[in-house]
């Protein structure tokens, strides 16, 4: 019978643990940055924002 | 027990132990920086005012979609890289970064940076930045490298593009200056990547890529080079000559010329060994310089004007 306090599924190394959480750290700037962008041309744009000549 | 059952216990799940450093590699930083300057110009010599959020938006958008191409440039060559001691060391060969993540990565920052373009800034510039990646990648990275000599040349206008997406984000259309920096890009590329290729031929060879080198030999090459740099000097003229930049850009233009001129004219007079790394290398770093000053002109011409018609 296995041991009830041994984790299930994949256990990621420190080395995983620590990349992953950089990467998560990377994408939620990303994501940022994303956000920011597209308030600041909001504001900049007003109204005109919804005119986007092709 | 079932050959499923096998499968499912033979195949272990990946894990990456990728960092944001490799993920930064994966877009090429050093042609992303080539990039934001030949797009900055763009984006100044255009002959209307653009805020700054719209500027910054435009030059965020086409260093996203660049390093999107640079992304999914390495995911499909990972194979060459790997050869190439120039590329050994990039995250693909090295196992840091997998093929198939590379492509969700670079797929991801292209949609993401041409649908912002297109939505901030204008629907052309977004698709002109579209059509740039998707040259880069399909026609460039796919169809040409490994095919024909001529991959570089081609495969050139993927790079000149920049400063073209960059003025159709400022004007919303296209002009005769923007492709006149298109075409000095256009013909830097050719002798600026054969120098390279020059002293990197036997890397080349080994992977079997058909750079120009390794398929018709170094003195073709020599002689291309000399070619392709005579035309982008009197290129590099046309913007003074045509009366949209003034005489110090067409005396720089001109000084830049025969200093790049007179190196090319080295590499095809050295053809023995020792002589021949130093001329080629000293090309290949002068050409660097040469594009970066040539355009460093522009702005400077630009941004003194502008200053002198607000003073006046």
């Amino acid at each position: 019978m296995s041991d009830p306090n041994e984790p299930e599924g994949i256990v990621l190394t420190e080395a995983q643990k620590k990349s992953r959480r950089q990467r998560s750290i990377a994408i939620a700037l990303a994501l940022g940055v994303l956000v920011v962008l597209f308030f600041a041309v909001t504001l900049v744009k007003g109204p005109a924002v919804l005119r986007r000549p092709l | 027990m079932s050959l499923v059952d096998n499968r499912a216990i033979d195949v272990a799940p990946h894990v990456s132990e990728a960092g944001v450093g490799d993920y930064i590699a994966l877009l090429k930083p050093r042609v992303m920086s080539l990039v934001i300057f030949t797009a900055l110009v763009g984006l100044m010599i255009a002959p209307v005012h653009v805020h700054p959020v719209l500027a910054i938006t435009s030059l965020i958008c086409i260093a996203v979609g660049a390093g999107a191409s640079g992304a999914l440039n390495m995911a499909l060559e990972g194979d060459i890289d790997a050869i190439m001691s120039r590329t050994a060391n990039r995250p693909i060969p090295r196992g840091r970064v997998r093929p198939a993540e590379a492509v969700a990565f670079g797929v991801t920052l292209a949609f993401f940076s041409v649908l912002t373009l297109g939505i901030l800034v204008n629907w052309f510039a977004g698709a002109l930045l579209a059509f740039t990646i998707f040259f880069y990648v399909v026609i460039y990275t796919l169809g040409l490298k490994r095919r024909t000599a001529q991959n570089i040349v081609i495969g050139g206008a993927a790079g000149s593009l920049p400063p073209v997406v960059a003025w159709v984000a400022a004007t919303g259309s296209l002009s005769v200056e923007p492709l006149l920096l298109f075409l000095i890009i256009f013909f830097w590329t050719p002798p600026h990547f054969w120098a390279l290729a020059l002293f990197r031929s036997d890397d080349y060879a080994r992977a079997g890529v058909p750079v120009l080198p390794v398929v018709a030999g170094a003195d073709a090459t020599r002689l291309q080079i000399l070619l392709y740099t005579i035309v982008l000097v009197a290129i590099a003229a046309a913007p003074w000559l045509l009366g949209y930049f003034d005489a110090a850009y067409g005396i720089a233009s001109l000084i830049l010329g025969a200093g790049m001129l007179a190196l090319a004219v080295d590499v095809y007079r050295c053809r023995e060994r020792s002589t021949s790394l130093r001329a080629t290398r000293r090309l290949f770093a002068f050409s660097i310089l040469y594009l970066f000053a040539l355009f460093a002109t522009l702005l400077v011409e630009v941004v003194l004007r502008t200053m002198m018609t607000l003073v006046g």
